[in-house]
């Protein structure tokens, strides 16, 4: 996976994971050219494209849209499996996950999705095991905090 | 100082911002904030400050400002304060900028951290971003960690391995031996990571490929462990266990099975198994199915299970799932070479996805795919959905289709008449999106078709009628009616009902396109080239030296320049005109055209003959018009019409060529002769620099010797081309009695063509006072014996005389 972005229907980005070297710019470039293109696309239209040289893989929960572009050789469907798992993910930790959950909280977005993919790929399986890890970094967190 | 507000806080109040300039007046006070607190070093609120400008950052705001803050934060040893300043890191830097180098001394000293979470966020952070320096200096640490026990840490060192490997392939031989029992663990994390790595390293070297060829019976045996065993809550989705997991393996499995005999049969069953047994109710399902498939296609696997995936493709094109159905034509595609035969079972699923209503990439890989499966079966059918699909596509796809659908005409189609209304078809429907290349391809293949000329102006003048806007159509048109015009007129047209049209309103359509504001240049040019051609095959000779008076002053500069050089033909060289402006050969394909081979009217087979309206008689006299066409019975091209290919046309500019090109012949005779312009044949070959005749020793030899009318043919032999026999006939009279109205026609067997030059007179003077001489010329390619069956009528005093004769003996060297 190159990266993955998460916005609004308004166009907003709430997320931006990129595991390719870019420059701000370039990064504010794309994203901006990317979420018009998708916006622009009807409901019926099927939740792949291609788009410069990338496949892009997209789908929408409720007001958010989550994009990934992946590779060539990468499997689209199984991609649509990946960014299902991550707001399934989202979902058990915020309980009933919304688009203000993330906003309000989108250090706990990344750190979420920081546990279950690394460097773009899947690094855990496993749901309970990503929630586990999340837990406990949390609970390691408050204590280093000594609950301010 | 007061402490500065938390982030939630923050962002519920520039949430209420109503305008962008409230916002940014929010933001820049934040901001102002926020670099004071840096200022003062502030280690309590540090944590908070680059939080709250992460978040302004996301909304798009600068906060290059923050990134030392952040690498401060890596450093301290405050677990939240290293969480977000990790987060930090990989937000705001990138490896292009100096600072991001600094880190790595933290990253290090967190990779060896007590704390499995530190080590984590460390390993993250490389795994992410980390640049060629910062790998280089740290992948021993990771390749400790690929050794450890912890599952944690050891499904992360797995991919950041990964990440290390790609910034830096060299170091990719480090990490073998920790590679060594990847596979015996339990943990799907790891597992799956450890695929992934063994994946990147088999792509990038071939020594690891072979390598690792030996773990394919074990990654089998974790497939069908993941395929076979029963619910586990832990990996199950819907119903699957671990479809991560297996999708790479199975992708791992191709890259080891590719080439490979051994490992494809290997895996064989494990294949099979899977994709018989997978639930396909839901997208998991298929998206393992769709790898299954990838990895069947790509490796030495049994023609069994290829048919098995391409019927699983084919499965996937009737599902509701718009998706499941892009992939299967994405996937069909990159098969159809290597499979045709399979693919063509599912053509009509295939083709139906062109009505599809998703208009991305779908509709065009159904069009990709169909236009690969076209062939000399199937052509009919096939173009017309294909046309359906021209009409009703996006713009953006029409051109493509209609390259496409004139390069399938070309190769498959069943009969001329079929092929000339496919181009019309195209033209009229989707006329201003063919490519400008596809103009002179189109003239080509009309020239060519011999037979269809007449139905085809007739077709093009019409659709000029309806409508001129479409640039190609209207300059495939005005070209046809420049070369054709006179079977527009004559009502030749078999085809259909012919129009009754007249001189001038042709004349009105070819003048109107000069003056519309819809035409390009080009398409003036063209107009005005076929206007002029028009003056040696129309009588309005005097309406046409208007016209083109007229633009010898126009402004642009191509039309100035023609109607100028056109005026000279008028003046100077008329004598000239008609032999300059004579129906262009046939000409021959050059290689940049495209792959078909020259349409030859002659000794062509077709399958569904254009059916000749006439009975093939042989002695009856026949009726005016189709005279020739009765002499050898039925079939035959009218081979008067057919001149000989000289050069090979250049594909663009054939009709500036017109002036330059070496033209062969007189005008083509109509039933009634044209006035006899004289037309000594010598004119023509002096524009060749070159002797053109070779005379042959061929006694002149008398064909034709009946009721006082003897004809003479005598032999000679074009230099240019060996296949071309130049004859000239001789006719003499020996009654009292002119004969007038002398009309020679001559026709020949299919393979050769034939060219009648106009007679020197259509009086042969009584008592041997003089000869009507006339030239033909036969191309005789196949070199067969050359047959002719001559027709001649005249006058003779008073009552009209018609006679058919067969000429069969002529001697070797005229067709030899």
């Amino acid at each position: 996976m190159q990266f993955m972005l998460l916005f609004s229907r308004q166009g907003k980005l709430r997320l931006q994971k990129w595991y390719v070297p870019l420059s701000d710019k370039e990064r504010k470039k794309i994203s901006r050219d990317l979420v018009q293109t998708i916006l622009a696309r009807k409901p019926k239209m099927c939740s792949f494209l291609e788009w410069r040289d990338l496949k892009i893989v997209y789908k929408r929960y409720a007001s958010l849209y989550f994009c990934c572009a992946v590779e060539d050789q990468d499997n689209e469907l199984i991609t649509l499996e990946i960014i299902h798992r991550y707001v399934e993910l989202l979902d058990k930790y915020f309980g009933s996950v919304c688009e203000l959950d993330i906003i309000f909280n989108f250090e706990k977005a990344y750190f979420i999705l920081d546990e279950f993919l690394l460097g773009g790929e899947a690094q855990e399986t496993s749901k309970k095991n990503v929630l586990k890890a999340i837990e406990q970094a949390d609970l390691l967190q408050e204590e280093a905090e000594g609950r301010v | 100082m007061p402490a500065p507000i938390r982030l939630r806080e923050l962002i519920r109040t520039i949430r209420t911002a109503r305008t962008q300039a409230e916002e940014r007046e929010m933001i820049q006070k934040e901001c102002a904030a926020i670099r004071s607190s840096f200022r003062e070093e502030d280690n309590t609120y540090r944590c908070r400050n680059v939080a709250k400008l992460l978040y302004m950052h996301m909304l798009g705001y600068p906060a290059h400002f923050g990134q030392l803050e952040c690498l401060k934060l890596i450093a301290s040893q405050k677990f939240t304060d290293k969480r977000i300043g990790y987060l930090g890191a990989m937000l705001l830097l990138d490896e292009r900028q100096d600072v991001h180098l600094l880190m790595t001394n933290c990253i290090k000293n967190d990779l060896n951290h007590s704390t499995q979470y530190v080590q984590g966020l460390a390993l993250c952070t490389l795994g992410c971003m980390g640049s060629s320096e910062m790998c280089r200096d740290l992948a021993g640490e990771v390749e400790k960690l690929l050794k450890t026990s912890n599952s944690y840490l050891r499904k992360k060192a797995a991919l950041c391995a990964v990440h290390v490997i790609r910034k830096v392939p060299e170091l990719m031989e480090m990490f073998l031996p920790a590679t060594k029992n990847l596979l015996s663990e339990k943990n799907h994390g790891v597992l799956h990571t450890s695929v992934v790595l063994l994946t990147e390293m088999c792509e990038r070297s071939p020594d690891m490929l072979a390598h690792f060829r030996k773990l394919v019976p074990q990654l089998v045996r974790i497939l069908k462990n993941l395929i076979m065993s029963g619910y586990s809550p832990e990996h199950d989705v819907s119903g699957i266990s671990d479809p991560f997991l297996q999708v790479r393996i199975l992708r791992l499995l191709r890259i080891l099975g590719k080439g490979d005999d051994d490992s494809s049969e290997a895996m064989n069953d494990i294949l099979a198994q899977v994709a018989t047994n997978t639930e396909t109710s839901k997208n998991v399902g298929n998206a393992i199915l769709y790898e299954t498939v990838l990895t069947i296609m790509d490796i030495k696997s049994e023609s069994g299970l290829r048919v098995l995936a391409i019927n699983i493709l084919g499965r996937f094109l009737l599902n509701n799932d718009k998706n499941i159905r892009y992939v299967a034509l994405t996937s069909l595609l990159k098969t159809v070479q290597t499979d045709h035969n399979a693919v063509q079972r599912h053509r009509s699923t295939i083709v139906d996805c062109l009505k599809d209503l998703d208009v991305s990439i779908k509709r065009l890989r159904a069009m990709e795919l169909s236009f690969a499966l076209v062939n000399g079966n199937n052509i009919r059918g096939m173009m017309k959905e294909l046309l359906y699909f021209l009409d009703s596509c996006d713009p953006e796809f029409k051109a493509d289709c209609a390259s496409g659908v004139f390069l399938a005409a070309e190769k498959y189609a069943p009969s001329k008449r079929w092929h000339i209304d496919t181009i019309m078809r195209v033209l009229t429907t989707a006329g201003s999106y063919v490519r400008d290349d596809s103009v002179p391809n189109l003239i080509q293949l009309i020239t060519n078709s011999v037979e269809m000329h007449a139905y085809t102006v007739q077709r093009l003048y019409k659709a000029l009628l309806d409508d001129i806007s479409q640039q190609p159509l209207v300059q495939v048109a005005s070209w046809c009616i420049g070369e054709y015009g006179d079977l527009l007129l004559s009502g030749q047209c078999e085809e259909e009902e012919p129009i009754q049209v007249t001189e001038d309103e042709v004349l009105d359509v070819l003048e109107g396109l000069l003056v519309s504001n819809l035409s390009t240049p080009v398409t003036r040019g063209y107009s005005l080239t076929a206007i002029m051609k028009l003056s040696t095959r129309f009588s309005s000779v005097n309406r046409i030296k208007k016209v083109v008076s007229i633009y010898g002053s126009s402004i642009d500069v191509e039309l100035q320049q023609r109607a100028v050089e056109y005026n000279a033909l008028f003046k100077k060289y008329d004598h000239m005109r008609p032999a300059l402006l004579e129906r262009m050969p046939i000409m021959e394909k050059t290689a940049s055209n495209g792959p078909t081979e020259i349409v030859q009217t002659n000794g062509e087979t077709e399958p569904s003959v254009v059916e000749p309206k006439h009975p093939p008689p042989v002695n009856q006299p026949a009726s005016q018009g189709n005279d020739l066409l009765d002499l050898l019975g039925g079939n035959d091209v009218p081979v008067i019409q057919t001149t000989m290919p000289t050069k090979p046309a250049s594909a663009g500019g054939e009709l500036l060529d017109l002036l330059g090109d070496l033209s062969l012949g007189g005008p083509a005779p109509a039933p009634a002769p044209p006035a006899p312009a004289s037309q000594p044949p010598f004119l023509l070959d002096g524009l060749s620099s070159q002797p053109l005749f070779n005379d042959i020793a061929a006694a002149g030899e008398a064909a034709y010797n009946k009721n006082g009318l003897k004809i003479d043919f005598t032999f000679e032999r074009a230099n240019p081309n060996p296949n071309v026999a130049v004859i000239t006939i001789h006719a003499s009279n020996s009654t009292e009695a002119d004969m007038t109205d002398f009309v020679f026609q001559a026709a020949v067997p299919k393979t050769f063509q034939l060219q009648l030059l106009s007679p020197s007179s259509n009086v042969v003077p009584a008592l041997n006072q003089g000869t009507v001489t006339q030239v033909i010329r036969v191309l005789n390619q196949q070199k067969q014996q050359l047959r002719m069956r001559i027709k001649l009528t005249y006058t003779h005093k008073g009552s009209a005389v018609q006679d058919l004769a067969e000429v069969n003996n002529f001697p070797p060297q005229s067709w030899q």
